[in-house]
């Protein structure tokens, strides 16, 4: 598959008074074109930070990448001055948030807000851009979209709002879309109708989705490649089907089986299997792997020296006991 | 033989005005819980499943009394609740006992985690000085937590321990029933397997009655023995779990269990996608509440809200059609 | 901080000590330093008037009147239209100002919180009852109120303390009970009301605590605001006796020469400014420090 998007040996950190937070710590992964990959991992973990790094928008100070290549369509967006990247945000790469009542303004139509896109991006002009944006607005399957583009968004639900983002991310036709948590403000049934309109985009649109969740369930569902990550690093990296099925790292085996009702059968009436501990603070890391301290297979050089990534069964993965 | 109950609930309602209504515009209402009843046996755990703002927490609230309830009846091992004075009232909080969803928000971020474990010991005279701190102690480790974190403050523990520490509270006063608003939403998976294990470990040695509130179908069927799944103020359907999951009756059980996504990448899965929103609590939909959403709607759906109606002994449906 | 970590000894010991180091130069010790230096700084002054004053600030001496600052070496900040020294007017003025600032500010404070929050909690009558009386005192322009007050209880320093309690309790009340009434839902309020705690208990414990914040602001400003009314007071004869100087008193006498000796309004509203800035800080300062999350930040 042809690369759209490749990171290589990203570093992002956060400079504060009490020490330096390294939130992305040598990121290495790539999405090809069309393709949806998964970032899961727990709060913390840095997925929000990749999906800022990408489009250049980590809040500065105290954030800052320091290293490596973010490769978009070979070429590296960490090299643009702000006025290529300016031009690549929203109309190349585009982005949808978590909290859809925040990252809409309030105080402008939703029409409006969708318009302003087209004109940015497409210099259009205001009743093209007004036209575009009610054609969005059906494409995610608002009703009444000539009623709907005058409302503000506090006259929509918390699912309205979030196909609002939708329509806004996409009405560039961007080649990339990143979803940071798209879903989990939203009800089950909610989240099923978004995720449904997702994949159904993505196919009208040909596009790359990088889907952050912590869901499993999301992942399995919507994604080919996932990322696993843990405290600022990549642990592991496979296609779906095999990740769930030969899950490598302790670490991704620890987030499957802490899952409830994974394998209704056989697992009735048991008890979950949690991982001990907790997310180590960034500020002061454990010696060796990230994971070695929470880690109930781990041997003598976890605790020593940090494993790099073994590739293995078309998995890469980040632990010693993939040596040999 | 047939267990009592703890804890029954008759034809509860609560209503929350809402704006200001005048003398020509009566005041408009949420109808948060619309005639809920159920029972909840020693010992079990009740599951209560449901979308936003379905009412689910305003019950757990008012099944401990925590806001007054509009209408209708709530026993505790036989003593009718909504009758007791404020004082009486306050006694039986020792065997009833909340636990809330947002850990940062549940405690009092100026007391250290001592204090706060011990402040039910001390509102309720239970225990002083030497034993008071021994008893602090034994529930700060019946959760897994060290007396070194006794002096700590809350911001000081990540969002997992910082439910343990309302989870010792919860139970320093020996409670029957803990009513459970979704503790485990906010935290990581991994976490929250950890606490789950830990409140059925905690069931097990303390003989505690749950009714544990969730949106996450998995945890629910996780951890309950029995079901109630909630739509706009009113149970739709209620069940032993095992039953509800495998043969669900009701439309939106059903709806609401194949939307929950699969973490198998090779499942097959045939979803019922439903279409809309949930409608507004205040101006309720005539006839069945879901009505507007069913994938098996008729034309008597409209006839009026249908009854909650036993299928079986213990496996009830609010729907005309099954 | 991970607390599933052990901390080794030597490790432990280093991080205290960086920790005590840290903690005596952190900026928000800074704010309670100055601002406590200018407090305490202000209250001796105040107590050892007679001793640091240069001058007995009620002498006469028509003669030295309107005396420029810093021209005379003998009256550094000049004199006023009677001759009488403005520093030491300035210093014998903030024994009353002071007093009257900080105490009434206490009271009115402690009154309208308690009753803001009791206001707020309960709803209903008490809450329609409680703003009844405050939509009453607000009725009233604040100075009538005081007035009318003050016409009662007849002059006296005890008594403007009174009447300023009583005029300016409301405007806390209403913070306070605006405050609470987002407070009293929020989950830590609602747990103690599961654990059976009584109504007053989880108002002392779990409410006020949260209102410290805006208080403690509202509090500095009401300070000032304090010092300024009692001249209006004392000006209407109904404060202390025109003979005693106080910032306030200084302040309005000094308008009427404002073109002229500007000196005489500037410096006692210096006076003021520093002694508002002063307990600002102090204020900021505690607030930092007694809420833990700012605690070894
Ligand atoms: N603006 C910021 N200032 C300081 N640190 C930050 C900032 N933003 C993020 N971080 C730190 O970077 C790390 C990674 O954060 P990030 O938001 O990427 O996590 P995440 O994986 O998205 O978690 P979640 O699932 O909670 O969204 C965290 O430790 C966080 O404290
Ligand atoms: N104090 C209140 N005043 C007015 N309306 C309220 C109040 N508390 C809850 N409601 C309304 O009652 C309905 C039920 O709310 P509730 O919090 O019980 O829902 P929920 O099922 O717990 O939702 P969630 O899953 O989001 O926690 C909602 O429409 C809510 O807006
Ligand atoms: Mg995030
Ligand atoms: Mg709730």
């Amino acid at each position: 598959m042809e690369k759209l998007l490749e990171i290589v040996g990203l570093k992002t950190h956060f400079f504060l008074d009490n020490g330096v937070v390294p939130a992305i710590d040598g990121l290495d992964f790539w999405i090809g074109r069309g393709e949806t990959v998964g970032v899961v991992g727990e709060s913390g973990s840095g997925k929000s930070v990749t999906a800022l790094s990408i489009m250049g928008v980590v809040p500065n100070p105290p954030g800052k990448t320091v290293e490596g290549e973010i490769l978009f369509e070979g070429s590296d967006l960490l090299a643009y001055d702000a006025e290529q990247m300016r031009r690549i945000r929203g109309k190349e790469i585009a982005m949808i948030l978590q909290d859809p009542m925040t990252s809409l303004n309030p105080v402008f139509t939703i029409g409006n807000q969708i318009a302003e896109v087209f004109m940015l991006h497409g210099g259009k002009s205001h009743p093209e851009a007004i036209e575009g944006a009610i054609e969005m607005l059906q494409v995610v399957g608002i009703p009444n979209p000539e009623k709907r583009v005058h409302e503000y968004p506090h006259q929509l639900s918390g699912g309205m709002r979030q196909r609002v983002m939708i329509a806004m991310a996409l009405s560039c036709t961007p080649k990339l879309l990143i979803a940071d948590e798209p879903t989990t403000a939203l009800d089950v049934t909610i989240q099923a109708q978004t995720l449904a309109l997702m994949a159904s985009l993505k196919d009208r649109y040909k596009m790359a989705i990088m889907l952050i969740t912590h869901n499993l369930g999301i992942v399995a569902e919507m994604c080919q490649r996932v990322v696993v990550m843990y405290a600022g690093k990549m642990m592991e990296e496979a296609e779906v089907e095999s990740l769930f099925a030969n899950p490598m790292h302790p670490y991704t085996r620890g987030l499957l089986r802490s899952l409830p009702g994974v394998d209704r059968k056989e697992r009735r009436h048991q008890r979950l299997v949690a991982i001990p501990g907790i997310v180590p603070n960034l500020l002061n890391l454990p010696k060796g792997c990230r994971f070695s301290t929470r880690c109930e297979e781990h041997i003598g050089i976890c605790k020593e020296e940090e494993p790099p990534l073994f590739a293995r069964d078309r998995h890469r993965v980040r632990c010693w006991l993939m040596k040999d | 033989m047939e267990q009592e109950a703890l804890l029954r609930v008759t034809g509860l309602k609560k209503y929350f005005p809402v704006g200001k209504g005048d003398l020509f515009k009566p005041k408009e209402m949420v109808h948060a819980v619309d005639d809920v009843s159920f029972e909840i046996k020693k010992g079990e755990t009740l599951g209560l499943v449901g979308e936003s703002g379905c009412g689910k927490s305003t019950l757990g609230m008012t099944l401990l009394r925590l806001t007054e309830p509009t209408a209708g009846q709530i026993w505790f091992e036989g003593k009718e609740v909504t009758r007791l004075s404020k004082g009486e009232m306050r006694s039986l909080r020792r065997q009833m006992q909340i636990i809330f969803q947002d850990p940062y928000a549940s405690l009092n971020n100026r007391m250290t985690c001592e204090s706060i474990v011990g402040e039910p010991l001390s509102i309720h005279k239970l225990y002083t000085g030497r034993e008071r701190r021994e008893r602090v102690a034994y529930l700060l480790g019946k959760v897994g937590l060290g007396a070194e974190h006794g002096k700590r403050y809350p911001h000081e523990f990540s969002g997992g321990q910082r439910q343990r520490i309302a989870i010792a509270r919860a139970l320093a006063m020996n409670p029957k029933l803990i009513v459970a608003d979704e503790p485990v939403s906010a935290l990581d998976v991994s976490i929250q397997a950890q606490v789950i294990n830990l409140l059925e470990d905690l069931q097990n040695e303390f003989d505690l009655t749950y009714l544990f509130i969730s949106h996450d179908l998995y945890v629910v069927e996780h951890i309950s023995d029995r079901v109630a799944v909630m739509y706009l103020g009113q149970i739709v359907e209620i069940a032993p779990k095992d039953e509800l999951y495998s043969s669900p009756i009701h439309p939106y059980t059903e709806a609401l269990l194949t939307a929950a996504p699969v973490p198998d990448p090779t499942a097959k899965r045939k979803r019922v996608l439903l279409t809309g929103d949930v409608p507004s609590p205040i101006h309720l939909p005539s006839g069945c509440r879901y009505h507007e959403r069913c994938q098996r709607r008729q034309v008597d759906c409209l006839d009026g809200v249908p009854e909650l109606v036993f299928v079986n002994k213990d496996h009830a449906v609010r729907c005309r059609h099954f | 901080m991970d607390i599933d970590q052990p901390i080794r000894h030597v490790d432990a010991v280093a991080f205290q000590f960086s920790r005590i180091k840290k903690r005596i130069f952190r900026k928000k010790y800074l704010k309670i330093y100055v601002g406590g230096s200018i407090f305490l700084a202000l209250l001796f002054a105040s107590l050892l008037a007679p001793i640091i004053a240069p001058h007995d600030p009620a002498k006469l001496d028509l003669t030295l009147k309107l005396l420029r600052a810093f021209e005379s070496e003998d009256f550094i900040l000049g004199t006023d239209n009677l001759g009488r020294d403005l520093l030491s007017r300035i210093i014998y003025g903030s024994r009353i100002s002071l007093l009257i600032g900080v105490v009434s500010v206490l009271f009115a404070a402690t009154l309208g919180a308690l009753l803001g929050a009791i206001s707020a909690y309960f709803g209903k009558y008490v809450d329609e009852l409680i703003m009844k009386v405050v939509e009453i005192f607000l009725a009233f322009p604040f100075l009538l109120l005081s007035i009318v007050i003050m016409a009662f209880l007849g002059p006296g320093l005890t008594n403007i303390i009174i009447a300023l309690v009583l005029s300016r309790w409301v405007q806390f009340c209403r913070l306070v009970r605006g405050e609470v009434l987002s407070i009293k839902g929020r989950d830590h309020v609602v747990a103690a009301k599961a654990l059976g705690a009584k109504d007053m208990y989880i108002i002392v414990r779990h409410i006020l605590p949260y209102t410290m914040p805006s208080l403690i602001v509202m509090c500095t400003f009401e300070v000032a605001l304090v010092i300024i009314y009692e001249s209006s007071l004392s000006f209407l004869g109904l404060g202390v006796p025109a003979s005693v100087p106080t910032w306030g008193t200084m302040l309005a006498e000094g308008r009427t020469y404002m073109m002229a000796a500007p000196w005489l309004s500037v410096f006692p509203g210096l006076a003021i400014f520093v002694t508002v800035l002063g307990i600002n800080l102090l204020g900021d300062g505690l607030r930092d420090v007694l809420d833990p999350r700012m605690r070894g930040r």
